[in-house]
């Protein structure tokens, strides 16, 4: 198991090569990536931020109770913070296991997480130059939040 | 009047803890830096204070309204509730709405 707050590009195959064991029979690989629009707006670019020392122990913590919860320690995850543009992944979780099943919930479990307990933080940049952080508890005010 | 000599120490401790004073450092992140012009305050508060009271402290600064009234912190990087007491030397995080992922 192991878990990282980066500041470089995120290479999932060295990330799928941790995970890789005889015994396993799933492997599934989540990848947050920048997407090029949010609520209508057309984004370019995002900057993510981070509490540096607390980011790095919550997400060590998030894949421990995933190791517990689901029984397997082949789990790799990065977080990335800095300057992303439009599709790159600033997330990547690896999650390998004897079934796909448990290999499927225990990398949802993580992402879920990780919405929900992270301390980091996203500031959007417009075509139109602008930016802003965004606010996920923020009522949507065109289309749905994924 | 007479006061014996363990209910005088017992006054003064009591004096003491009240006007006694320590420091913590609030850190500030997003957009709350950003409103409030900075990355971390030094506050200095009573013994006992809790962190309710550094919330209130920063809600009351210029800009401080950008908090709501019971954000999401962090004592020493682990969450903690508003009632929790704080030491001297703590470093009390307050934290945006996470957008991580």
């Amino acid at each position: 198991m192991r878990t990282a707050i980066v500041d470089d590009v995120i290479d999932v195959e060295s990330l799928l090569a941790e995970v890789e064991r005889d015994s396993n029979g799933a492997t599934v690989l989540f990848m947050g990536t920048v997407r090029d629009q949010n609520n209508g707006r057309p984004v370019t670019g995002i900057e993510y931020a981070c509490y540096g020392p607390m980011a790095a122990r919550e997400l060590s913590s998030i894949c421990t109770e995933a190791a517990e919860r689901f029984a397997t320690l082949d789990i790799v995850v990065e977080h990335r913070v800095g300057h992303l543009v439009v599709g790159e992944a600033s997330v990547a979780i690896a999650v390998a296991h004897a079934r796909r099943g448990s290999a499927y919930e225990a990398s949802r479990y993580i992402i879920e997480q990780i919405k929900r307990r992270l301390p980091i933080w996203k500031r959007e940049e417009y075509t139109d130059g602008t930016r802003e952080w965004v606010d996920p508890t923020a009522v949507a005010v065109v289309g749905p939040e994924s | 009047m007479h006061l014996s000599a363990d209910a005088v120490a017992l006054a003064a401790a009591l004096v003491h803890d009240q006007v006694s004073s320590m420091t913590v450092t609030a850190l500030l992140f997003a957009s709350y830096a950003d409103v409030l012009q900075r990355e971390s305050i030094e506050i200095a508060l009573p013994n006992g204070a809790t962190v309710r009271d550094v919330v209130a402290h920063v809600r009351a600064m210029p800009g401080g309204d950008i908090l709501p009234p019971s954000p999401l912190v962090a004592v020493n990087q682990e969450y903690a509730r508003p009632d929790a007491v704080l030491a001297s030397g703590d470093e009390i995080a307050i934290i945006p709405p996470v957008a991580g992922g």
